[in-house]
This record gives C-alpha cells, sequence and structure tokens, in this order.
C-alpha cells in the first residue's frame, strides 16, 4: 500500500559552481544561475509504502506524517534563502535533484517503521518540472 | 548502489484529428469512435510529460535543462503543434490518430532525435483531464 502526503514551501536560491565563470554557470544551469537568486512555491509530495496495521488501519499516522514533514522539511526550509540558510547547500548546488536527495534523507529515518518506510519523494519546483526520488524510479 | 532520481518535464502542444479507419464501415466508425470519428475532426491541447532516469551528475543534475527542452521541442512540439495529425503528420497516412498511437511516435521522435545521457523511461499523454496515456521504457 502507498501512502502520499503533501506539503509546500517557498524558498529562494541560486544554482551556481563559484568554480566555474558565469558563462560556464549559464550554460549549466541557465536562468537558475542569475546572481542574486530567485524563488519557487515547491511542492512535495512524499509516498510512505507499508502494511496496513491490522488495528488502526493505518499504514502510517497521518497527523504524524504531517508534524515530520513540518519539521523536517516545512519548518527549515520555508520562507528561507536555501543557499544561506539550509545546509548543505551552503556547498551543494540546490538543483531540485540535490533537494530532493536532501528531504529523502531527512525524512528516511524518521518514518522508519516496523511495517512502513519511505517509497518516494517527489519534488515540484515548478507546475511544469519535478524529480522523483527513490521508489518512482525502481525498475529501470 | 544509488537511489534512482528521475525528472520529469511538462510541455504542450495544441492539434485536431479524427479517428477514422478505412478498415471500417462508415457506419462502424462512428460507433466505435463516436463523436471523435465527426467527419471536420476536432482538436485538443495536449499535455506532454517526458520523464528521464539517470544518475545525479557533479553538477547536481540528471539532465541539463536547456538540452531537454531542446530535443523535446524539436523532436516533437516543432512537428505537431497546431497541426491536424490526420492531414499534417506524414506517421498518421494509414495511421488511426489515437492517442495509444500518438504516445507511440512521440517515443519513436524522442529515440530517434535522443543525445541527452540521461535515460528515456516515460512519455504520458493528456488528450483531456480524463484521458491519459502512458508508454513506459520496460
Amino acid at each position: 500500500m502507498l501512502l502520499t502526503r503533501k506539503a509546500e514551501f517557498s524558498a529562494s536560491h541560486v544554482c551556481v559552481n563559484p568554480a566555474w565563470s558565469p558563462e560556464r554557470n549559464q550554460e549549466v544551469y541557465g536562468n537558475n544561475a542569475n546572481p542574486n537568486g530567485h524563488g519557487h512555491n515547491y511542492l512535495l509530495e512524499v509516498t510512505v509504502e507499508g502494511d496496513t496495521d491490522p488495528v488502526t488501519g493505518m499504514v502510517f499516522d497521518l497527523r504524524e506524517l504531517k508534524e515530520i514533514l513540518n519539521r523536517e522539511v516545512v519548518d527549515p526550509m520555508d520562507h528561507r534563502y536555501l543557499n544561506r540558510e539550509v545546509p548543505p547547500f551552503d556547498r551543494v548546488v540546490p538543483t531540485t535533484e540535490n533537494i530532493a536527495a536532501e528531504i529523502w534523507h531527512r525524512l528516511e529515518p524518521a518514518v522508519r517503521r516496523p511495517n512502513a518506510r519511505l517509497y518516494n519523494v517527489r519534488v515540484y519546483e515548478t507546475a511544469d518540472l519535478f524529480v522523483d526520488y527513490g521508489g518512482a524510479g525502481a525498475g529501470h | 548502489m544509488g537511489v534512482p532520481v528521475q525528472v520529469t518535464s511538462r510541455y504542450r502542444f495544441a492539434a485536431a484529428h479524427r479517428l477514422d479507419t478505412p478498415a471500417l464501415s462508415p457506419e462502424a466508425n462512428r460507433k466505435l469512435y463516436g463523436k471523435c470519428n465527426n467527419p471536420f475532426g476536432h482538436g485538443h491541447d495536449y499535455i506532454l510529460d517526458v520523464t528521464v532516469d539517470g544518475p545525479v551528475d557533479g553538477d547536481g543534475l540528471v539532465v541539463n535543462r536547456a538540452a531537454f527542452d531542446a530535443v523535446v521541442r524539436s523532436a516533437v512540439i516543432d512537428k505537431l503543434d497546431h497541426k491536424n495529425l490526420n492531414v499534417d503528420v506524414a506517421e498518421f497516412t494509414g495511421v488511426v490518430a489515437t492517442t495509444e498511437n500518438l504516445a507511440m511516435l512521440v517515443r519513436d521522435y524522442l529515440t530517434a532525435a535522443w543525445t541527452l545521457p540521461a535515460k528515456l523511461v516515460r512519455v504520458r499523454i493528456s488528450e483531456t483531464q480524463r484521458n491519459t496515456f502512458v508508454w513506459e521504457a520496460q
């Protein structure tokens, strides 16, 4: 059984490798490299895989999942400048791929249960661009 | 072993089509395809989601966004947007322009033009908000 919960956070970022020239950064990251940063309303979809508990009828306590998402992701990232305020993005380029990976690593230990585990993290940077980290790519 | 990472990008194109097969009588076509068989055709705002899979490189990317957009635009959108699929798209000569066949054509267009290091793993086309068709790499 798969269970998905959404959360949103708004944050600014800039994608720049400090070792490169401005031209090289534009070539790789496009307008995401504009030096003073910009923002997105990130949409997060977290999917937990597990067996339905025979007593509660639930795969995961939804209130607890909401609290975990708020504690691990929304509270530290919402209305923040990722590069300046949210490690490891002071040294890791905050591409959507790297943001999805960081969210995975924050959530994975927090949602691990005898009957459930983190299955997939989907991060929408815009309505037209999203990254899946984890189970959505399994089998490929 | 790394965790699989996929990037999906959404594109749009508007096109006309009519579902009609010469293998069947006009009555049988009307019965099979219903409104989609109306003789003068009709159109949709198609939504295309293309998914690639691959390792995150040293730049923090699975795929360069500009290169991804460029290949989808030149290989697919430029050929289909504001076209009549039955009339303007040679591959639909003798092939019914169902969205199943359209999804396979988009897969073929992308495969033929593919130069990106990331692997093409999914093509998803919505004809309307209620009808979606998916091709996935095995």
